[in-house]
C-alpha cells in the first residue's frame, strides 16, 4: 500500500467531519472519493496534504507515519494536490504558478537568486523546460504568458493541475478537478488524469460529483457520508450498493 | 492524439532558446532609454547645482529604504511599520563602527545590512502567527522597543545627544562632498536596484510572492513559511540597514529624532503611492516623498510675493498635503505611480489611434 489511512477521525468543535475512516490505496491507481455535499472529502484531502490534523488516527505514506509530519514537507515526499476553490497565485502568470511548483527541485537561494548569474541562471532554464513540457502535455502553449487570474475558470482548473504535476508527485490529490466545467473540457481533463496514471505511475485520489466520470476512469471508488465511510468498491459494486443509493436518495429528497 | 510525457527530458538537447526567453528582455528603444537615463544620473552632479545634488542624495538613500520596504510589505504581503527604527538600526551600526571603534567604513556599511537583518529577522518571528493589523502592532512593538533602546543604551549610542560620525572615506578617498557621495550612493542604488529586479524573477522572489497571494497553497508547494516570511524579514531589513548607514554617515550627525514612526510612515507612503510589489514603484515612491515637501516649500517661497502669509499655511498643511495624497492613491489608483506610469505608456504606444 502506497497510502494508509487508518481511522482517521476529524473534529472541529462539536463538528465530526470524519470519523474512523479507513482507507487503502494501492500504488499507481486512481481512486475516487464521492459522497453528499459535506461528507467530509475535502476534509480528508486536506488530512493527506496536511493542511488538518486529525484528531486521531494515522495517516501511513510509502511506509512513513505521517500524521503529524508539517505540510510544506509533505511535497518532498511526493504529496501533491489541487483545490476544489481555486487556489492559484493570480497575479503570477501561468509560467510562474508552474515555477513555483518545481520549488523544491531547485535550490537557488536569496544571494545567487539576486545576482542571477551561472548556477542561479541555469537552474532556471533546466527548470524551466521541464515547465514547458507540462505545458505542452496540458495545451496550454497559448496562455503560458497570460496572468492567471484573467483565465477562464476551466483554464485555471488546468493549470492548477500543471502546477501540481510540476511537484513530479507521486501520489496526485485533485479536489473535483471537473467542477463547473463543460462536458468537452470534463472529457480533456479525464484524458488527462488517465495519461498521468498510465505513462507516470501517478497514483491519483480524486473528489468528483460527476458520477458518469467516476466510472469511467476510476479503479476503486470509496463513498463518505456524514464523515463515515459506508461504501467501498469498484465502480461496478458501488453502483448498485444499497448504501450509497440511499445515501444520495436522501440527499435529493433534503 | 499526440502524448508527452512531461517528466522525460531529452538529454544532450541543449537550447538556449529559454535563456534568451527569459532574459531580461527589453526591445531596443528600452534598452536605449535605460542607457539614457543612467548616463544621465552618472552626468548629473555636472550640470546640477550643489542643492540639487544633495536632494538626489537624499532621494538615492530613500530609493533604497524604500526597496526593503517594499520587499516585505509589496512582495511578501508582510505590513512593517518599523522601518524608522530598522533605519536607526543600520545608522547606529555603521556610525558605531566608524566614529566609536574607528574602522573604515566599506566595513561599517555591509555590517550596519548583516546587523540590521539579524534585528529585522528576530522581530520577524511573530509573523507566523499574525498577520495584518496584528502584525502590524507587533512591527509597532519593534519601532518602540528600538527607539527605547536608541535613546538608552547610551554607551553605544550617545543616548539623546545623538552622535557624530566622521565623513566615510573609500580607499583613502574621503567622500565629504555632496558630489562624490553621490557616486556613492548611486552605485549602491544601482546595484540593489538590479538585485531587487533578479530576485523577484528567481526562485526566492516568488516564493515571497506566493506567499503575499496565497499561503495555504505557497505551503503546499513545500514553501515553509516561517523560513521564508524571516528570510523576507531579514532581506528587507538588510536593504534597510544599508539606508540607514548611507543617511546617518551622509548627515553626519544621527540622534533618535531621526528614526522615529513618522519616518516609518514616510516610507509606507513611499511604498503605497509607488506602487506596492513593483521596484519601479519604489524607485518612483522613494523620490516622489523625498521631493513633495520640497516642492511645497518652494512653492510657498514663490507664492508668498503675492500672498504674505501663504508660507505658514502651506507649511502647515505640509503633513495633511501628505495624508491626502496617501489616500487619494489608496482610492484612486492602488497600484501606485508604477501603474499609472504604465498607464501612460500604453496610451502611447497605441497613439495616436488609442480610444
Ligand atoms: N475549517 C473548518 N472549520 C469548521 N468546520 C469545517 C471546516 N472544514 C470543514 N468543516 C466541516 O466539516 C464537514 C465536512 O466538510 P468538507 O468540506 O470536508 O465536505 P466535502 O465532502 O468536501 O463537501 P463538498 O462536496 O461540499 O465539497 C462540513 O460539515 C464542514 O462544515
Ligand atoms: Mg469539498
Amino acid at each position: 500500500m502506497q497510502l494508509d489511512l487508518d481511522r482517521v477521525s476529524l473534529h472541529f468543535g462539536g463538528v465530526t467531519a470524519l470519523s474512523e475512516v479507513s482507507i487503502q490505496v494501492k500504488k499507481g491507481e486512481i481512486f475516487a472519493i464521492i459522497g453528499p455535499n459535506g461528507a467530509g472529502k475535502t476534509s480528508l484531502l486536506n488530512c493527506i496534504s496536511g493542511l488538518y490534523r486529525p484528531s486521531s488516527g494515522r495517516i501511513v505514506f510509502e511506509g512513513k507515519d505521517i500524521t503529524h509530519m508539517s505540510t510544506h514537507q509533505r511535497p518532498l515526499l511526493g504529496i501533491a494536490r489541487s483545490f476544489q476553490n481555486i487556489e492559484l497565485f493570480s497575479h503570477m502568470t501561468v509560467l510562474e504558478n508552474l515555477m513555483l511548483g518545481r520549488h523544491i527541485k531547485m535550490k537557488s537561494g536569496i544571494v545567487s537568486g539576486g545576482l542571477y548569474w551561472g548556477k542561479a541562471q541555469r537552474e532556471e532554464v533546466m527548470h524551466r523546460e521541464v515547465v514547458e513540457d507540462i505545458i505542452d502535455f496540458l495545451e496550454i502553449e497559448n496562455i503560458r504568458r497570460k496572468k492567471v487570474g484573467t483565465l477562464a475558470y476551466g483554464l485555471q482548473k488546468r493549470v492548477e493541475l500543471g502546477r501540481a504535476l510540476a511537484l513530479e508527485p507521486s501520489l496526485l490529490l485533485l479536489d473535483e478537478p471537473m467542477a463547473g466545467m463543460n462536458s468537452e473540457e470534463k472529457e480533456d481533463m479525464a484524458r488527462f488524469i488517465l495519461d498521468i496514471a498510465e505513462e507516470k505511475g501517478t497514483t491519483i485520489i480524486l473528489i468528483e460529483h460527476d458520477m458518469g466520470v467516476v466510472m469511467d476512469i476510476s479503479d476503486r471508488v470509496a463513498v463518505l457520508d456524514f464523515g463515515r465511510k459506508i461504501a467501498e468498491g469498484s465502480p461496478e459494486e458501488i453502483q448498485c450498493n444499497p448504501k450509497v443509493i440511499e445515501a444520495y436518495l436522501g440527499e435529493q429528497v433534503s | 492524439m499526440r502524448l508527452r510525457n512531461p517528466f522525460v527530458m531529452e538529454s544532450g538537447v541543449f537550447t538556449t532558446n529559454y535563456r534568451d526567453d527569459m532574459a531580461f528582455h527589453f526591445p531596443v528603444l528600452a534598452k536605449i532609454r535605460v542607457a539614457v537615463i543612467l548616463l544621465l544620473l552618472f552626468l548629473l552632479p555636472f550640470f546640477a547645482s550643489t542643492y540639487f545634488v544633495s536632494i538626489a542624495n537624499l532621494a538615492g538613500i530613500a530609493v533604497i529604504g524604500a526597496l526593503g520596504l517594499n520587499i516585505l510589505t509589496g512582495f511578501t504581503g508582510q505590513i512593517s511599520i518599523g522601518q524608522g527604527a530598522f533605519l536607526g538600526v543600520g545608522a547606529y551600526t555603521a556610525g558605531f563602527i566608524t566614529a566609536k571603534l574607528g574602522l573604515p567604513f566599506w566595513l561599517a556599511l555591509p555590517a550596519a545590512g548583516f546587523v540590521t537583518a539579524l534585528v529585522g529577522a528576530v522581530f520577524g518571528v511573530p509573523s507566523l502567527r499574525l498577520k495584518g493589523l496584528y502584525l502590524a502592532i507587533a512591527t509597532l512593538a519593534a519601532q518602540v522597543i528600538i527607539e527605547f533602546v536608541i535613546v538608552h543604551w547610551e554607551t553605544v549610542t550617545n543616548g539623546v545627544h545623538g552622535m557624530f560620525l566622521p565623513a566615510p572615506g573609500i580607499f583613502g578617498y574621503a567622500l565629504d562632498s555632496d558630489v562624490s557621495y553621490y557616486y556613492l550612493v548611486l552605485t549602491a542604488c544601482i546595484i540593489m536596484t538590479v538585485f531587487c529586479f533578479n530576485l523577484f524573477r528567481s526562485r526566492v522572489g516568488r516564493a515571497f510572492i506566493a506567499i503575499r497571494d496565497r499561503d495555504l497553497a505557497a505551503e503546499v508547494m513545500g514553501i515553509d513559511l516561517f523560513r521564508y516570511k524571516i528570510y523576507a524579514f531579514a532581506l528587507s531589513s538588510f536593504y534597510v540597514g544599508i539606508a540607514g548607514a548611507l543617511w546617518g554617515h551622509y548627515l553626519r550627525i544621527i540622534s533618535p529624532e531621526h528614526f522615529t514612526i513618522g519616518v516609518s510612515i514616510q516610507y509606507l507612503a513611499m511604498v503605497i503611492i509607488g506602487g506596492l510589489g513593483s521596484v519601479m514603484g519604489s524607485i518612483y515612491g522613494a523620490v516622489f516623498i523625498t521631493l513633495l515637501p520640497i516642492v511645497l516649500r518652494e512653492l510657498s517661497g514663490l507664492l508668498a510675493n503675492y500672498l504674505p502669509n501663504i508660507e505658514a499655511v502651506i507649511l502647515g498643511l505640509k503633513e495633511a498635503v501628505f495624508g491626502i495624497t496617501i489616500i487619494v492613491f489608496l482610492i484612486y489608483e492602488p497600484e501606485g505611480l508604477a501603474k499609472i506610469w504604465q498607464n501612460i505608456k500604453d496610451y502611447f504606444k497605441l497613439w495616436p489611434f488609442s480610444y
